[in-house]
């Protein structure tokens, strides 16, 4: 607890997302605001879900027992098809925005459908993020002992890993799902759907972090690879990127010779 | 109340007649009055545009040449900022009449890639100061005890007499409690206090219209003067207290006076004479975030709901209705050919000096610390000249040779009211939300979004628009359903530690 927990945590979370920000945001206002419409997206989302969930416990009228944690993995499970639903949605919307720029205007380079896809997977990463985990953040500032009625001593850096990597998969997913609708590749959809499913499901086994963390960062993992080369990245330019010798940084050092 | 003070189009395929020109009018923090207004209004120095207009390209030009021609226009960088310079401070940004205008359904290459380059920059321009003024609201709720707590338990101290002002005059203007034991009759009080507040504003602003339009200048601008006075002193000798206070920091008085006299007479200076554009924002910004946190500490819980509620419509009706107060002190200012109230309208415009390529090769492209002059001509122009005449010097002395000449940026004004109760809406959200980060975060994001949509429609409107309405239609959505459905659900699963 404390601080040190505090901004630990919170720079495990959040860290990578607010490079990814400073970065490559935050410099081009009309990517802050296609960051901030994405974010708007899944909070409407979430809203969406709230209500199923609210009106299902209304409809079994409170009861405690068994029916709870069976309504509540129902409205996860129907949470994660909503927000992939949203992200449809924000796909569509977004393809009608650029259409519109581009017959107004055919010279000026609006975003392209690819860096779209990443803003907004990184505007739904970063709001999904931001409301799972600061509130336990906020609790993590005051006084107490974690895990003195016996639960695990480790949950706020758990809650913090899991919180990045939901926040790098909904990048990843983002780019992977739009790219899947633009070129009618209905399969990749499916997949960004059912690895949504399976990372939530995975959270089902909480207090065995150890399974559901490694898991979660390998499909992580995958997901990255699969959407680095649907980005249009290949091993080639990606050792040129390593090695220093890519054409941008060929240039750069050149200019300033 | 948003408007540009200068066209500011996005997506727009052609260019009207009418130019765009801001105008302001924005109540004074002093009176519990906020309520925002977007004026985009035409000008009248049209006919005299038209002339220089003519002589560059005729209306029916095609457009490749008149684009081009354009595009020279803009590299140079002058004749409109040179006649704009004679001109008033309003005056268009012809740079865009150059284009095209009247030839539908061309590709305007320049025009547009101008507008919407300058469209995105203006709505971040608008979000960075919404989201400080909020951001330093919430902190304040979050961390300082005191403008959370109710009146009845008021710290010790000597904080008590300056607090209890604030409470008094407030109080007068809610004075139906809603300690009452049945929800009806809270809901009921709540209404009536609304109803008392509303109509005390609009009091207020239709005797602002009625002054101005027996050009009591001098009286207006008294009053703006006392009000900025009492905010930035009072309320930040208040505020000071109590945030020393829940630190536990000691401060003696001669220091304690020393930083009060020194802020507030900057802010004085910066605000109603010239100063940095910098700091005249922070200022504004300030102010706006005072104002709030009184806002939030003195109107009863429902009260403040319902005010702010009540407050959006009012501010749609008074904007654009044809007899609201609000559109009737524009049309006025529209007549007489001079900008509202130029003080507490935040500006989000900035001033380049751009050198010309043939004179000043040097100084091509600057974006270098403008001509001091000119800055403070436009920042003033902005903020709040107190004689009016003045407002239309010629900015550049060395126009004649134009060798420096001024092109001011398209900028977005957008009135303090409209930081103030946005701020209100956000800082009761993390008042009220049982420390919820949740709910806050969710009216923020919804606050933004309205702000986007607000700008969006008046790019494509064109005429004063009110920026409150659905900014705090989106909050309120999103702080009831947030507080009420999203709430529980993102708690249940945080407790189970499970992800969606």
């Amino acid at each position: 607890m404390t601080a040190a927990v505090f901004f630990g945590c919170a720079f495990i979370a959040f860290g990578p997302a607010l490079a990814l920000y400073i970065f490559t945001i935050a410099t081009e206002p009309l990517r802050v605001i296609f960051l901030i419409i994405g974010a708007f997206f899944w909070l409407v989302s979430l809203l969406f879900s709230s209500l199923f969930w609210f009106m299902a416990r209304t409809i079994t009228d409170n009861k405690d027992g068994p029916i709870q944690k069976y309504l509540l993995i129902l409205g996860v499970l129907v949470s994660v098809l909503i927000q992939e639903m949203f992200r449809f949605m924000y796909y569509k919307l977004l393809k009608k925005a650029s259409e519109g720029l581009k017959s107004i205007n055919p010279d000026e380079t609006a975003p392209s459908m690819r860096l779209l896809a990443y803003v907004s997977g990184l505007g739904f990463g970063i709001m999904s993020g931001v409301f799972a985990f600061v509130n336990t953040l906020s609790d993590s500032l005051g006084p107490g002992t974690v895990g003195i009625h016996g639960d695990s001593p480790q949950f706020f850096l758990n809650s913090a890993f899991m919180t990045l990597v939901i926040i790098l998969l909904h990048v990843f997913w983002g780019i992977i799902f739009f790219d899947g609708c633009e070129k009618k590749k209905w399969s990749a959809l499916l997949v960004v759907l059912l690895t949504h499913l399976l990372v939530s499901a995975l959270t089902f086994i909480s207090p065995h972090y150890g399974i559901n963390l490694v898991s979660t960062y390998i499909i992580m993992v995958l997901m990255g690879i699969w959407a680095f080369f649907v980005a249009g990245g290949s091993c080639r330019s990606l050792k040129f990127c390593l090695l220093c010798q890519d054409k941008d940084f060929l240039l750069f050092n050149q200019r300033s010779r | 109340m948003i408007f540009p003070s200068r066209d500011f189009k996005v997506l727009s395929g052609f260019s009207s007649d009418l130019e765009a020109r801001g105008v302001l009018c924005s109540p004074e923090p002093g009176t519990p009055q906020g309520r925002a207004m977007l004026t985009f209004m035409a000008s009248d120095s049209e006919e005299e545009v038209c002339d220089e207009r003519t002589s560059l390209m005729s209306a029916e030009s095609p457009p490749p040449r008149c684009c081009q021609e354009a595009r020279q226009g803009l590299e140079d960088g002058e004749n409109a900022a040179q006649w704009r310079s004679q001109d008033s401070e309003e005056d268009l940004d012809d740079a865009d009449r150059y284009v095209c205008s009247g030839v539908p359904g061309q590709p305007l290459g320049l025009e547009e890639e101008l507008t919407l380059k300058y469209g995105a920059k203006h709505v971040i321009m608008l979000f960075v100061p919404v989201t400080l003024c909020m951001i330093v609201v919430v902190a304040t709720i979050k961390s300082v005890r005191f403008y959370t707590e109710k009146n009845g338990q008021l710290p010790y101290g000597a904080g008590r007499e300056q607090s209890l002002q604030p409470a008094i005059s407030l109080s007068i203007y809610t004075p139906f409690t809603e300690d009452t034991p049945s929800v009806g009759q809270r809901l009921l009080n709540s209404v009536l206090n609304t109803l008392i507040m509303i109509s005390v504003i609009v009091a207020m602003t239709i005797f602002l219209v009625v002054l101005y339009k027996y050009r009591c200048y001098k009286f207006i601008h008294g009053w703006l003067i006392m009000s900025s006075l009492m905010l930035l002193f009072l309320f930040t000798y208040i505020y000071l207290g109590e945030v020393l206070k829940t630190y536990n920091v000691a401060m003696d008085y001669p220091t304690l006076f020393l930083t009060v006299w020194n802020f507030g007479a900057v802010g004085m200076v910066c605000i109603h004479w010239k100063g940095p554009l910098v700091l005249q924002q922070a200022y504004l910004i300030m102010i706006s975030a005072l104002m709030a946190l009184v806002f939030i500490k003195y109107l009863p819980e429902w009260s403040a709901w319902v005010i702010l509620g009540a407050i959006s419509v009012y501010d749609l009706v008074a904007v654009l209705c044809p007899k609201g107060p609000l559109r009737m002190l524009v049309e006025t200012a529209q007549e007489r050919n001079e900008p509202i109230f130029p003080a507490l309208i935040y500006s989000s415009a900035m001033v380049w000096t751009v050198g010309m390529a043939k004179l000043d090769p040097s100084s091509q492209g600057a974006l270098q610390l403008p001509y001091d002059p000119e800055m403070e001509e436009d920042s003033y122009d902005s903020f709040g000249e107190p004689s009016y005449p003045e407002v239309f010097e010629p900015p550049l002395p060395g126009s004649p040779e134009g060798e420096l000449e001024e092109e001011e940026e398209r900028g977005v004004k957008l009135g303090l009211g409209d930081f103030i109760f946005y701020s209100v809406l956000v800082g009761k959200a993390a008042a009220t939300g049982s420390g919820d980060w949740n709910t806050t975060l969710a009216c923020f994001v919804a606050i933004l979004i309205g702000l986007c949509l607000t700008l969006l429609l008046l790019a494509v409107f064109k005429k004063a628009l009110p920026a409150l309405p659905i900014s705090i239609t989106f909050g309120l959505i999103f702080y009831f359903s947030t507080d009420n459905l999203v709430r529980p659900f993102m708690d249940t699963l945080a407790s189970h530690q499970l992800y969606i």
